[in-house]
């Protein structure tokens, strides 16, 4: 059944971020086969592009109390089933003066009326817990936000679900859908140059901010806009607890905890399409500015890196501005639409993934005609190894422990040592991927400390050439690819210290090894010595990953 | 010497990148009196090899054999290049002075030559620069030649896998081999530095157990390799001492920073300028600076860095600028524009943040903000915001100048010791004839 260009499941999920990972779980917990499918790898939407924040629900209390309430009840069970990605840090809701003082006397009934406990906090209490906050704050107020790591939660669903059979396909696009009927016969999809067709008895498509192409592709268009949020991280940690603005939500209003470092958020700027989203300096600028007026000392820190996502918000396209659109969830039948074997389940929130999976599954379930319940609610996630590696502290930790001979800090900043890199080299290969720098990047702190890559990078490839695991001049194109994703991250937030950061790097990759010309020729007068060696310089682009 | 004397010089060099210690090393030279103010750390980010210029024009990423031959096109296409205004003859005389003052403080230098030569670097590119120290030379030649070669490595020197530059060449030199041995006494360390291997090789009997380890795996080798950790102030001897030991040609490969021939370079030049009466304020950053009303004598005030250093007034005749970009602190930057550190000088640079960066970071035409920087005229005297010179005696150098790449260019030991020169040249003009303040 394997054959490589023909594969049979029950469920095909198209996506890999936490909704199609959770999906994944919910489906294989209740004994379904599945296959996921991601054309990129695990998070690379808004999945991995967000604060981390697991809300309380206290930011929609006044404007959307369904997605307040489906906030907290959510909230409580990942809480306590997936408490290993989970840092209950609380959350302090911060009006400062000249906020509507309306909403701050509404707000404690606000949250009653959604069963989020919001409890008033002395100013000078609160400010002695957080010494960053405003002298210009004028009220504060406990609610039980907390911080969740999305990559350890996707990747610990999905390697559970594979545990239970769970089929995952990273770099795999879907291209084209084969229909009978009100059938989704096969769907095409593309790994690399090949060509596969996959025959599902049902297919989910859960491809967040995709899902809208996804779905047109299919023949089965749904109304959904697009809302970039860009945000910034922060070089040092500038609060214990997760930092909201309180007021009605708008640009930069939250700070959030994570590890070592604060992320600042975010933005909201309607977008047409999804090619080309990378922070601005202007964002940059805004969200300084704005979150200034509560956090008085981002005014003059540091920023290591900004990231921007984008937000599937389903609905009108008339609809100007992001922040009015619900950030409800939306699952889609498509029966009306002539097709009774596939679903869409987009929009939501972080927060909210593991019920949006929930209902997809339930739906997928009725059609297939299978009965279990959904076990997600009350099943904890169990902890996997090498999936542990995202969370900041636990690499130095691990490294401590066991520091040896054979175990180097390959990344500085974030003390990832080459056991760790190995472990997930490991876990990826027996999974018959040929694992990236980037793959490594995204599964552990690699590059993601002041550096940014600059020396971790090299680092890190140096050692996979010495295991093996590299060969020919591919270590190049990975230390390339690795530093451009970096940078693109780093541009909007170069000044001050971190532009002089980022001058080393390009010191170090340009002045010294030049990798800017690979490729290039050797020019001028007619050449005696025949001109620069070709290898190294040509490295193969075939080589790169994709 | 009285207090007075003692801070009073010719010139006053702020800084002490390669730009400032090419600045003192030049006016020195010259007999001019110098005090240079700033820490050399910086120059532990310099990789050793003296580029001059190496790409020319960035958009199209074209290489040049012969780097006077660049420097022609570079003077007809780009005439605001600060190297487009130090003529060719000058920077011949400059390179060789400047190598021969590294040569006598025990950093040989490779015969100059006219043309720009190949290095290997640690991740297995190729790297076109101008001046190798002679401890890198048999690397040039064996990469060229692509004889049977080995390259041994050191296991915990976490930056540099010869197995990853054998694999990156291979195919082009198929007698390219690696191995990796464990250093002579840190067998079970696993991070080994760079600055403590190359320590301990100056010792004789690290030096020669380390030489047994090599010398069975030598092979049909006629050339070897290993990361440039042959030896700090020694260097010179403990390299001989592996070619003679060995008996074949031994060369060096740059690492990443910071760098064992960064800390070379760095000593070398302390050095250099030491013997040649170049009195340092190490530990010193300038607070202030300001010319007399006829412009013709500076005043310095200096704070020391170091707890309890009180500070300092130095009087100058004339003031060389070498403080470098946003690394070196020449230059800095906020959100909205970027400053001259010291004097506020106006800064040449693109009209907003956005235009800094390109979303590519090896986008070939490099980055807007890379050619910011310090507009001078002729003289090398930086311009006021009317376009006249700021200070008649005050001139700038290095990278710090605007209208250049020097990391794209490969030019930045070029651009500091030709514009250091140059300037020096003018330095020397302006106070031929008038007495010491």
């Amino acid at each position: 059944m394997n054959s490589p260009s023909f594969i049979q499941t029950q469920v095909l999920i198209i996506g890999g971020g936490v909704t199609g990972t959770a999906l994944a779980r919910d489906l294989a917990l209740r004994g379904v086969d599945c296959i996921l499918v991601e054309k990129d790898d695990i998070n690379a939407g808004a999945s991995g592009r967000n604060h981390g924040l697991l809300h309380s629900g206290a930011r929609y209390v006044a404007n959307d109390r369904d997605t307040a309430m489906e906030c907290r009840s959510e909230g409580d069970i990942l809480k306590r089933m997936a408490a290993q990605t989970i840092q209950d840090t609380g959350g302090y809701f911060v009006a400062v003066q000249g906020d509507d003082e309306r909403y701050i006397a509404d707000f404690p009934s606000y949250c009653k009326r959604s069963g989020i406990s919001a409890q008033a906090v002395d100013l000078a209490a609160a400010r002695a817990l957080e010494p960053a906050l405003s002298q210009r704050a004028i009220a504060v107020f406990e609610v039980p936000d907390a911080s969740i790591d999305p990559f350890r939660l996707s990747l610990e669903s999905m390697a559970h679900a594979r545990s239970l059979g769970a089929r995952l396909m990273r770099r795999t696009r879907v291209v084209g859908f084969e229909r009978d009927g009100r059938q989704i016969r096969a769907v095409r999809v593309r790994i690399g140059a090949d060509d596969v067709r996959i025959e599902a008895a049902q297919v989910v498509n859960a491809a967040g901010a995709w899902a809208r192409e996804v779905a047109l592709l299919a023949g089965a268009p749904i109304q959904m806009t697009y809302s970039k949020g860009t945000l910034l991280v922060t070089h040092t940690r500038l609060a214990g607890r997760v930092v909201n603005r309180l007021r009605p939500p708008s640009n930069a209003d939250i700070m959030m905890p994570g590890g070592s470092v604060s992320i600042v958020g975010t933005t909201s700027t309607p977008v047409d399409g999804l090619d080309e989203i990378q922070p601005t300096t202007a964002e940059a600028d805004l969200i300084v500015e704005e979150a200034a007026r509560m956090l008085p000392a981002l005014a003059t820190m540091r920023f290591i890196r900004a990231f921007a996502g984008v937000r599937p918000l389903v609905g009108s396209a008339e609809v100007a501005d992001g922040r009015a659109v619900s950030r409800g969830y939306a699952l889609f039948g498509h029966e009306d639409q002539g097709l009774d074997n596939l679903a869409t389940i987009t929009g939501g929130k972080l927060t909210t993934c593991r019920l949006m999976a929930e209902r997809a599954a339930d739906l997928v379930c009725r059609r297939l005609g299978v009965t279990r319940p959904c076990l997600t609610a009350t099943t904890p996630l169990p902890v996997a190894a090498e999936c542990a590696w995202t969370a900041p502290g636990h690499s130095p930790r691990v490294w401590m422990r066991s520091h040896g001979l054979e175990d180097p800090l390959l990344c500085e900043c974030e003390m990832v040592s080459g056991s760790a890199v190995d472990a997930i080299y490991a876990a990826l290969r027996s999974a018959g991927d040929t694992p990236t720098l980037t793959d490594i990047g995204l599964r552990s702190r690699v590059g993601k400390g002041a550096c940014q890559g600059a020396f971790c990078a090299v680092r890190t490839v140096a050692h996979l050439y010495q295991r093996g695991d590299f060969l020919a001049s591919r270590g190049l194109a990975e230390i390339v690819d690795f530093i451009g994703e970096r940078w693109r991250g780093q541009r909007a937030v170069l000044w001050g210290e971190q532009l002089a950061q980022a001058e080393l790097m390009e010191a170090l990759h340009c002045g010294l090894f030049a990798e800017e010309l690979r490729g290039a020729e050797s020019q001028g007068e007619a050449s005696r010595d025949g001109g620069v060696p070709d290898a190294p310089r040509a490295a193969p682009a075939g080589e790169a990953p994709s | 010497m009285t207090d007075a004397a003692r801070n009073t010089c010719d010139v006053a060099v702020i800084g002490a990148g390669m730009a400032g210690m090419a600045a003192a090393l030049f006016a020195a030279e010259r007999g001019l009196s110098c005090i240079q103010v700033g820490n050399a750390g910086g120059l532990l980010f310099a990789s050793g090899l003296l580029d001059l210029l190496g790409v020319h024009p960035l958009a199209e990423a074209r290489l040049w054999q012969s780097p006077y031959d660049a420097l022609a096109a570079l003077a007809r296409e780009q005439p605001d290049h600060p190297l487009a205004r130090v003529d060719a003859s000058s920077i011949r005389t400059a390179f060789e002075s400047f190598v021969t003052a590294l040569g006598a403080a025990g950093l040989p230098y490779a015969p100059l030559g006219e043309r720009n030569r190949n290095v290997l670097t640690s991740i297995g590119t190729i790297k076109s620069t101008f001046g190798v120290p002679r401890s890198m030379l048999a690397g040039v030649d064996a990469l060229e030649a692509r004889p049977p070669c080995l390259l041994v490595d050191f296991r915990g020197l976490r930056e540099f896998s010869a197995r990853q530059i054998v694999a990156t060449l291979g195919r082009s030199w198929p007698g390219l081999r690696h191995e990796r041995i464990a250093f002579p006494g840190c067998e079970a360390a696993p991070e080994l530095y760079a600055a403590h291997l190359a320590r301990a090789l100056e010792a004789g009997e690290t030096r020669a157990r380390t030489i047994d380890l090599v010398q069975p795996l030598l092979g049909s080798a006629r050339a070897l390799g290993f990361p440039a950790v042959l030896g700090l102030a020694r260097a010179s001897a403990v390299h001989a001492a592996f070619e003679a030991g060995l008996g074949l040609p031994v060369f060096e490969i740059p690492t990443m920073p910071t760098s064992v021939p960064g800390l070379r370079l760095l000593g070398a030049l302390e050095a250099a300028v030491s013997a040649r009466g170049v009195r340092r304020r190490q530990q010193a950053a300038v607070r202030a600076l300001t010319f007399d009303a006829d412009g013709a004598t500076a005043t310095l005030e200096l704070e020391g860095m170091a707890r309890g250093d009180g500070g300092e007034q130095v009087r100058a005749r004339a003031v060389v600028l070498a403080t470098g970009r946003f690394m070196g602190r020449g230059l800095t930057a906020d959100r909205g524009q970027v400053r001259e550190s010291i004097l506020g000088l106006p800064v040449h640079q693109p009209a907003s943040r956005e235009a800094w960066h390109q979303r590519d970071f090896l986008a070939p035409s490099g980055h807007a903000i890379n050619s910011a920087g310090l507009r001078v005229d002729d003289a090398w005297r930086p311009l006021d915001a009317g376009g006249k010179p700021a200070w008649p005696r005050l001139f700038a150098v290095g990278s710090i100048l605007a209208h250049q790449d020097w990391m794209r260019s490969k030019c930045g030991s070029g651009l500091a010791i030709a514009t250091a020169w140059s300037a020096i040249e003018q330095v020397a003009r302006e106070l031929r004839g008038t007495a010491p303040g």
